[in-house]
């Protein structure tokens, strides 16, 4: 038989030759032991650069900012043992937001796994809960076409990380190299088109809404359907909601966006989500931060339509009455069509009491403070910023703040842990961000408990010329931890205090960067347009605020969405 | 209310541990599990049995089909199936038991498959009913060792699982 003979090539040959036909530009890693054949190959081309990070759950947060401000699959390289569980936060991460990555590991040589080797870990187990899915490749022969599935299963269906382990001994042993063009699994078929019939149905309860309401998520962002849902939500005239996922989807200067949903959602919205009459949902999944209460959302009868690429999402908090599966561009795309020329009900009465609970204006705070209040920072950072920055966020009261007052009009541009909630995720995200959007405009958003958790991030910054503008709202308390204990623990304020801050400014100079310690409300605008006029260079401004200042309205946990604290209530 | 739920699975390293990790991390019951090869060795057959209400079994059913290397779920319980389970149980058979037993073993149409001095190994398949009515049948003193494969299950006439 004739056949035409390719070249031979080692593990490590074929992981670098793999992502090079993936078109990678960048991974994010760390080298160590058992990966070290792979940076060898890394070394000797220059089409895949590597980022190196200062701690490996750094790695998986730059490679998940990379993805989100992208829509490119984030790769992210680290060795065996603590290489991998120190990952294990980023990818859970990842996992709880459905992020498309693929995380090669490395692993001892298959000859020692299982023999508790050094720097050996059952990278399978440890990580098989927080993955999309996992693989362990005895034998370079299956190399190549793994690491394909892997970047397929990444991206296709509901996205998420896909990790590879690769022992030390197959980065070294050779085979012929062949990346697969296409994949096949019988296993594997994700959905992408929405089944007709529902979407039919979907269209004529819309149709017949007296009190509709839109209520979109993360998935709108994820297949890149923002068009489609502004010339849904345009079409029809019914009012909007992203969640903290979803934020840019729709862009939240338009009147028809009520604000965020939930815990931290607007009055508005959370009074609208209540007492609609038809739900649409689209690339939401009910989570318990968004919707409260089930038993208590339920009380209110309305019919919901749920499109969603994912059936496990569909019915398991919130019974549904017209499931839609389906891939949320392809399913708009369809409705769209249904919908081209339909007349809605008259929802003005419906509008008027949205306005009436607008005009409760519930994210008001007390701007003649003579302290800083973290609300005016985000506001000012939006103005100087345009509203064109992509805005990294870490986990907490700020989060919720630049969510409720930094304005999105597009999507991949708000970049945050809403899942997993991990705190330390910002910078490193920031980083990939930058990456991913060479010239943007990369503020991150934090504050200076989280910031603490990936910090080292700074040096990685500094290697790689990040620009970063870091806004820093320093309230010296882990702000919703404090919240929390001052509404529902009798103001016992148990280890939230963050005793023993570092100076910001100094630190930032350690690094190789500037800082700027800002303690006044008339500094903030200031400090903030010199930070983003110094385009080159990255800026850790450190705002001193207001230390009692708490996240309204707030949704206790366990309660209905209608049962929200307001800052006017206390 | 009891399920009991096959699954084709890819016959590959770690599918069984994704399955059960599952049920444990979701916090869904298994009362047991059974796994092998199936004619076409790169599949495995597995039979869950679970408790739950219906919303319960349709989320595991939604869970396990996301699973990557899951090909086919079907909940047997939904139609007409049959399900088998097999025991061998270890039983006290000394001289003045031996008798007894055999023919409480022929009663449940067990058999013996292995004897000594003093005991009987008797294999026995049925529903887990059958199985559990043998040992309340026996006096339990005589009991020395039971083991139970959990159960089987296949669809009954053309109701079939395959890709």
């Amino acid at each position: 038989m004739d056949r035409i003979k390719t070249e031979e090539l080692t593990g490590a040959e074929i992981v670098v030759r793999c992502l090079q036909a993936e078109g990678v530009e960048y991974v994010f890693g760390y080298p160590g032991g058992a990966v070290l054949w792979i940076y060898d190959e890394l070394f000797k081309q220059d089409k895949v650069r590597h980022v190196l990070v200062r701690h490996e759950q750094g790695a998986a947060h730059a490679a998940d900012g990379y993805s989100r401000s992208s829509n490119k699959v984030g790769v992210c390289l680290v060795t065996s043992g603590p290489g991998v569980t120190n990952a294990v936060t980023g990818i859970a991460t990842a996992y709880m937001d459905s992020i498309p990555m693929v995380i090669l590991t490395g692993q001892v040589p298959t000859h020692a796994i299982g023999e508790d080797a050094f720097q050996e870990c059952d990278t399978v187990g440890i990580t098989r809960p927080c993955v999309k899915h996992n693989f362990l490749v005895r034998d370079v022969k299956d190399l190549a076409a793994t690491i394909k599935k892997a970047f397929h299963i990444a991206t296709t269906g509901r996205p998420g990380p896909v990790l590879v382990d690769i022992p030390k001994d197959v980065t070294v042993n050779k085979c012929e190299f062949v990346y697969p063009e296409t994949v096949s699994m019988r296993s594997y078929a994700p959905v992408k088109k929405g089944h007709s019939g529902q979407i039919k149905k979907a269209a004529q309860l819309i149709l017949e809404a007296k009190r509709p309401m839109i209520y979109t998520g993360g998935g709108v962002v994820l297949s890149n359907a923002s068009r489609q849902l502004t010339e849904l939500v345009r079409t029809l005239g019914f009012p909007v909601t992203n969640t903290l996922m979803g934020l840019g989807a729709y862009p939240a200067t338009d009147k028809q966006f009520l604000g965020m949903p939930g815990m931290h959602g607007t009055y508005q919205t959370n009074m609208a989500m209540q007492h609609c009459d038809v739900l649409i949902a689209i690339g939401a999944r009910f989570d318990d931060r968004v919707i409260g209460n089930p038993e208590h959302f339920a009380q209110n009868p309305r019919k919901i339509i749920h499109v969603d690429i994912d059936p496990s999402s569909i019915s398991k908090r919130v019974k549904v009455d017209i499931p839609i599966v389906g891939n949320v561009a392809d399913v708009l795309d369809e409705l769209l069509k249904m919908l081209k020329g339909s007349k809605t009900q008259d929802i003005s009465a419906w509008w008027k009491q949205i306005e009436e609970w607008r005009a409760k204006d519930c994210l008001k705070y007390d701007r003649k403070a003579k302290i800083i209040k973290p609300q005016f920072v985000l506001e000012k950072l939006y103005e100087v910023t345009g509203g064109e920055a992509i805005v990294t966020s870490d986990v907490g009261q700020h989060q919720m703040w630049a969510a409720q007052f930094y304005k999105f009009d597009q999507p991949r541009r708000w970049i945050n842990s809403g899942g997993l909630g991990t705190m330390g995720f910002g910078l490193p995200a920031a980083m990939g961000a930058m990456l991913a959007n060479p010239g943007a405009t990369v503020a991150c958003v934090t504050g200076e408990s989280s910031i603490q958790m990936c910090l080292q991030e700074l040096s990685t910054c500094k290697q790689y010329r990040l620009p970063i503008k870091i806004v820093n709202l320093n309230n010296k308390y882990m702000g919703m931890v404090r919240q929390w204990q001052q509404f529902f623990h009798g103001n016992r304020y148990s280890e939230s205090y963050m005793d023993a801050l570092p100076d910001f400014v100094k630190l930032a100079e350690g690094y190789g960067h500037h800082g700027l310690q800002i303690d006044k409300p008339a500094d903030v605008e200031p400090a903030l347009r010199e930070a983003f006029k110094r385009k080159n260079d990255l800026i850790f401004l450190d705002f001193l605020t207001d230390q009692a200042e708490n996240v309204y309205p707030m949704v206790p946990g366990g309660k209905g969405i209608t049962e929200m604290i307001l800052s006017e209530d206390l | 209310m009891r399920h009991i739920i096959s699954i084709l699975v890819e016959n590959e390293a770690g599918a069984l541990s994704r399955i059960s990790n599952m049920f444990s991390a979701r916090a869904y019951n298994i009362e047991s599990l059974t796994v092998a090869p199936t004619e076409d060795a790169s599949m495995s057959r597995m039979t869950v049995v679970t408790q739950g209400s219906d919303d319960v079994i349709e989320k595991i059913t939604k869970q396990l089909n996301k699973l990557v290397e899951v090909v086919k779920v079907v909940d047997l319980s939904e139609a007409e199936h049959i399900e088998r389970e097999l025991m061998l149980i270890k039983v006290r058979a000394g001289a003045k038991e031996r008798e007894d037993m055999k023919r409480m073993a022929d009663i449940f149409r067990g058999r013996v498959i292995d004897v000594s001095d003093n005991t009987y190994t008797i294999e026995l398949t049925g529903e887990g009913a059958k199985l559990d009515a043998f040992i309340k049948a026996l006096d339990q003193g005589t009991i020395i060792e039971t083991v139970r494969t959990g159960a089987s299950g296949i669809g009954r006439g053309n109701r079939i699982l395959r890709t």
